[in-house]
């Protein structure tokens, strides 16, 4: 045996785990609250709607909060201006389906959906472009220092807010889903809209890419290592801020992708469009474990579907059924539902 | 004479306010056993994390086949031709061993030869090539820590007591190991408190307290004279 061996085989990533070990319990809680609901909502038809709806909610939540959970967990970075990105895709989204009003007010699928495929790739790599910048200015500098983060993220996201307001002005503006995507499909009594719908699948496309990334390719392998251990990753000789500064932009994308979808939903658009969901964002992650991508996706879809049956059963309890949910769920497993081993 | 791989020059180096190494000087020989040796909290693992980059020498030189990498990234210094493992041992534990594995080789292949020696040299490596790494003992993470570090050839292994906390069976298995990596020539600076595990493998010694070189050379000195081990490290071999 010589120091320098001759053959060689190439390595194909990809995880091995077996499926039936894997940690299936929050996955049966996530379904365990939606047949209670059912007893209690009665009908079908509304809790289906119920259900849509709420996940359709979780979708949008997941999309702004992956990028969140991974920029903490590979670098302990906690960016409380990430509301910003969404903000800028929610108004690059504004801007480009104003210049594209034909193909968006068109009776026609194909031409909407181009007009939304242009609409998501400007949000996204507009968000990650400013995504990049937000690094290199503000973050880089406040490394290891989460009290300065907190406060000087927090502080970028009011100047991009203002930075908003002065160039779209402060006042609301209507923003309306292409025709196709507009209306609802019914289903016996059922009502299900076709943009929730839309929103569901490409949530699920979302998470089923990111979770084949990280498991099976190798920049995936890094990110989830990074996530364990930053050091011992520049130690195997990776250049961790690369890494780490790529993830940033990826996730400022997403959030981009995450304000074209919440503001569709909404159909209003102002300034503060991102911080309305970064609070559920930060409470999906830190329920999810922080890092965990699986974990965001289902504690995104439980505080969701959850928050849509409260409010239909009991109103006035709608806002604190999410902390008591997360209350639970920290209790419970006080690292989230997929906690990383060493975090 | 075999030429220093690595040569540290005076390095000093604070963590904070504290000034933990100061004025570090030794050399380690190509191709040896080199140990570092010293009480608890005397700068040890500072020393090999300076090397690496992990902290930053305020003042001082440390070079790497006569060029200096003191001011290089961890990354840069690991690509120069430098392992480490940690003395956490820093196993991702949410992945596999295969995928702790598959990380190390950085050129995206697994010489098939070497990696059929280091399952020689560990076996549960290959037992356990696909469990999630969080899942083995601790015996076992030091092992694939090791293995990590040697699945790529390098020119320089820094490894930092390998034998904490690890049952004595584990530690003959260690010993056996790190014998056939001799063997075939490995450059080795190896921290270790275990003295008798240090002495059955080092050609080299430095003995490090308070942050200084107290003593440095032949191993074979120090094991061998009670006086000399009493009064660096406050033992004797033999007792």
């Amino acid at each position: 045996m010589n120091k320098q061996g001759t053959s060689e085989t190439v390595i194909s990533i990809g995880s091995t785990t077996s499926l039936l070990k894997r940690d299936w319990l929050p996955i049966v809680i996530v379904i365990a609250a939606a047949l209670i609901a059912l007893v209690f909502v009665g009908s079908p038809s509304i809790w289906l709607t119920l259900t849509l709806a709420g996940l359709a909610m979780g979708m949008m939540v997941f999309i702004v909060a992956s990028g969140l959970t991974l920029v903490f967990g590979l670098m302990d970075v906690l960016n409380f201006g990430h509301g910003a990105f969404v903000t800028v895709g929610a108004y690059l989204a504004y801007a480009v389906l104003t210049m594209m009003t034909g193909l968006t007010v068109a009776d026609n699928l194909v031409l909407n959906v181009l007009a939304l495929i242009a609409v998501v790739i400007v949000a996204a790599v507009g968000a990650g472009f400013l995504g990049w910048i937000f690094e290199r200015i503000i973050v880089r500098r406040v490394y290891g220092d989460h009290l300065k983060q907190i406060l000087i993220t927090m502080g970028g996201m009011i100047v991009i807010e203002q930075v908003v307001m002065m160039i779209w002005g402060s006042q609301e503006q209507l923003i309306q889903l292409p025709t196709s995507l507009r209306g609802a499909f019914v289903m016996g009594d059922a009502v299900v809209e076709k943009y929730r719908l839309l929103v569901v699948v490409f949530g699920s496309v979302l998470f089923l890419a990111m979770y084949f990334s990280l498991s099976h390719t190798r920049i995936g392998l890094l990110i989830r290592a990074g996530v364990e251990d930053a050091e011992m990753i520049q130690a195997l000789g990776y250049r961790i801020r690369r890494l780490f500064v790529g993830l940033f932009v990826v996730g400022s994308g997403l959030a981009g992708f995450g304000g074209v979808m919440w503001v569709f939903y909404r159909g209003t658009l102002t300034a503060d469009i991102g911080g309305e969901l970064m609070i559920l964002a930060f409470i999906v992650i830190i329920m999810g474990g922080l890092g965990s991508i699986t974990g965001c996706f289902i504690s995104a879809i439980l505080v969701s579907v959850v928050a849509n049956y409260v409010a239909f059963l009991v109103p006035e309890m709608a806002m604190t059924s999410t902390i008591i949910l997360l209350v639970a769920v920290i209790s419970w497993r006080p690292r989230g539902l997929f906690p990383l081993t060493k975090r | 004479m075999t030429q220093p791989i690595l040569q540290l020059e005076n390095v000093h180096t604070y963590i904070e306010q504290y000034h933990i190494l100061q004025g570090i000087t030794f050399d380690v020989a190509e191709n040896g056993f080199t140990v570092i040796v010293g009480r608890n909290g005397a700068g040890k693992t500072t020393t090999l994390r300076t090397i690496i980059g992990l902290w930053q020498a305020k003042s001082g030189t440390v070079k790497l086949r006569g060029q200096e990498i003191q001011d290089q990234t961890t990354s840069e210094i690991a690509r120069a031709g430098v392992a480490y493992v940690p003395e956490n041992m820093g196993i991702f534990g949410d992945l596999t061993v295969r995928e702790n594995m598959i990380l190390a080789a950085r050129r995206g292949k697994f010489d098939t030869d070497r990696l059929e020696w280091i399952f020689g040299l560990f076996p549960p490596i290959k037992k356990f090539w696909n469990l999630a790494a969080g899942n083995l003992s601790g015996g076992q993470k030091q092992m694939l820590a090791i293995a990590r570090a040697i699945i790529e050839p390098s020119d320089l292994l820094l490894i930092d007591e390998p034998t904490k906390g690890i049952a004595p069976a584990i530690i003959e298995d260690m010993i056996d190991a790190f014998l056939e990596l001799k063997r075939m020539q490995t450059t080795i600076l190896l921290v270790e408190q275990n003295f008798a595990f240090a002495a059955a493998l080092g050609d080299d010694v430095v003995v490090i307290d308070d942050g200084q070189v107290v003593h440095r050379g032949a191993m074979e000195t120090l094991s061998s004279n009670p006086d000399l081990q009493q009064q660096y490290l406050g033992l004797a071999l033999n007792e």
